[in-house]
């Protein structure tokens, strides 16, 4: 059973399109990653599965509901965390919590749900007096309070210093043995990597590329970059292609057929005696193959 | 907990942390609550307990019902109209939609705390008026006085919520309060009393605006010398009547209602495609 389907969904705003014919399917249980650069549709894609916008048309369910017209009951079955606050300074991280949970009609214990991010000894702090990593844990700990069957997670470690983020990571795989179905939107690439059982790459308001963090963008079959150190004093002549020589000494080159073209250097290097400094295959990092699929939208 | 929550202990819980919030701000609770009675004794201090003007009244019995309905206005108007505002900036207000309370509940409850918050500042003004300033208060007029009272403040609350609608930020908010409210307190017998000397043009200009009509169906409760007990359409022959006054104030409040159910956003502007 699918939480989340997906079918031509498209968002303009005026004249601009946001969201250009999206079509993907969620699995119950599952994590997933939409990861994108900033401006690609994630967020707009997002808030219409959260039923914060209005689509221009496709089809949408979640959980069953159409989010426009879900009412209650869909929120009811819903948590979010958003990527930008929305919380009243003036309450106590205790009192956020609770009043949270008071809208729900199963909610998880204050006490636990404070415990669970790791603010115990923030709970009677005031909100406005966190710091930024604080609030975002309190944000996660919103979108969990009310034990929702589908939580959409909107970057979120962004702001996060490594250590709250390696927590805030064992919080979500902490998440998907309840068997929640997790959404989350990112644009580190190693955060998807870590987290998701499958990613869907969105640039231009397009689904670029869909999978496994080792099958995304056909990782494992894009053959691998070969690289070496020619010494110095060693003639490159006769070296077979794709590699040829440059003035450094270190000879680099992606190869389709990695081990064709290894099975012909190293002939190539025995045949004359000759030791291949630093010979290593590298195959393409989910970082490569997320630039190449995002082309001149990525952002550094 | 079994079972989705009751609209009624949702709006119960939702007014509960609209008034901690509010008396947590402590500038909010200022200007509803203290400001209106700091004025109530730099007036009576100026102008001791001497008669005023068209009134006949003392400085104190004038001052008090005027400031108490400032008081409840600054309140339902300028304090709503400032923290929705505020509310949706910083995201409250999207927060919310993505919760299964219902809007009209958070609203209604939002309305709720006004009230309660503007009976707080009216409460307070005229104990202090009876208690420092021998203001009194008459038995045969309060039923009329809540009523003007209630449709005052729903209609300044109203009017609070378009100016919430139509502002754009929350740095706009507190100048279109300001610059609709003060004003018109000094023409319509809030900070000043009706006077002869003033131009009857600008006392029909006033007359417009509902905040001369909440000031004078209010403050005709604590006038001795008028009679009845208010429930009235005709102010002839020195009658209490609010009558024309509550209409005044429900049309604008119709009015301000459809307006800012329209125009209401609970998101910032413009709405990004991000």
């Amino acid at each position: 059973m699918s939480a989340v389907v997906v079918e031509n969904l498209v968002k303009r705003y005026g004249e601009n399109t946001a969201v250009a014919g999206v079509s993907l399917r969620i699995a119950e249980g599952e994590v997933f990653a939409l990861l994108g650069p900033n401006g690609a549709g994630k967020t707009s894609l997002v808030e219409i599965l959260e039923g914060h916008r209005r689509r221009t048309s496709g089809t949408v369910a979640v959980l069953g509901h159409d989010p426009e017209h879900g009412g209650r009951p869909f929120r009811e079955r819903i948590g979010i965390v958003l990527q930008d606050g929305g919380l009243e300074e003036d309450l106590s991280v205790a009192e956020a919590v609770a009043y949270h949970a008071s809208l729900y009609p199963r909610s998880r214990p204050t006490p636990e749900v404070i415990a669970l991010v790791g603010l115990e000894e923030k709970a009677r702090a005031r909100v406005g007096t966190l710091s930024g990593g604080q609030m975002r844990r309190l944000e996660l700990a919103l979108g969990i309070v009310s034990d929702p069957d589908l939580i959409f997670l909107d970057e979120p470690t962004t702001g996060f210093d490594p250590a709250a983020r390696r927590q805030a990571w064992e919080l979500v795989r902490a998440l998907r043995t309840f068997g929640k179905t997790i959404v989350l939107t990112t644009h580190y690439m190693d955060e998807a990597q870590h987290l998701a059982d499958r990613i869907a790459v969105i640039a231009r308001g397009r689904i670029v590329a869909e999978g496994t963090p080792t099958t995304l963008g056909d990782r494992h079959r894009a053959g691998a970059m070969v690289r070496f150190h020619l010494a110095a004093g060693v003639s490159p002549e006769g070296l077979p292609p794709p590699f040829a020589a440059a003035p450094t000494g270190w000879v680099e080159a992606p190869c389709g057929n990695p081990t064709a073209a290894l099975h012909g250097l190293t002939a190539w290097a025995t045949a004359r005696g000759i030791e291949l400094d630093g010979l290593s295959v590298v195959p393409p990092s989910l970082e490569d193959v997320y630039l190449r699929l995002v082309g001149e939208d990525a952002t550094p | 907990m079994t079972g989705s929550p009751t609209l009624a202990s949702l709006f119960w819980t939702q007014l509960r942390i609209e008034l901690r919030l509010f008396f947590r701000s402590p500038l909010q609770a200022f200007f509803s609550l203290i400001f209106p009675l700091l004025m109530l004794l730099v007036f009576a201090t100026l102008f001791g307990n001497g008669r005023m003007g068209l009134l006949g009244v003392t400085a104190a019995q004038f001052y008090a019902p005027a400031l108490a309905v400032y008081g409840a206005v600054s309140t339902a108007y300028w304090n709503l109209a400032i923290s929705v505002v505020t509310a949706r900036e910083l995201g409250v207000l999207k927060r919310i939609r993505g919760t299964p309370l219902p809007p009209s509940v958070y609203m209604a409850a939002r309305l709720a705390a006004s009230t309660w918050i503007a009976f707080l500042a009216i409460a307070i003004m005229i104990g202090a008026g009876v208690v420092m300033y021998g203001v009194t208060v008459y038995a045969h007029t309060l039923a009329a006085a809540a009523v003007t009272f209630v449709v005052g403040v729903g209609c300044f609350a109203a009017l609070g919520l378009v100016i919430a609608s139509i502002s754009p930020n929350a740095k706009t908010t507190p100048a279109l309060t300001s610059a609709t409210l003060l004003p018109l307190s000094f023409i319509s017998e809030v900070f000043i009393p009706p006077s002869a000397s003033a131009p009857a043009w600008l006392g029909q200009f006033a007359d417009l605006f509902p905040l001369k009509h909440f000031a004078r169906a209010f403050s005709g409760a604590f006038n001795p010398s008028l009679h009845g007990s208010g429930f009235a359409w005709s102010d002839a022959g020195g009658t209490y009547a609010i009558g024309p006054h509550v209409a005044v104030m429900a049309a604008w409040g119709t009015v301000a209602v459809v307006v800012a159910v329209r125009r209401f956003s609970w998101e910032p502007r413009p709405e990004k495609s991000r």
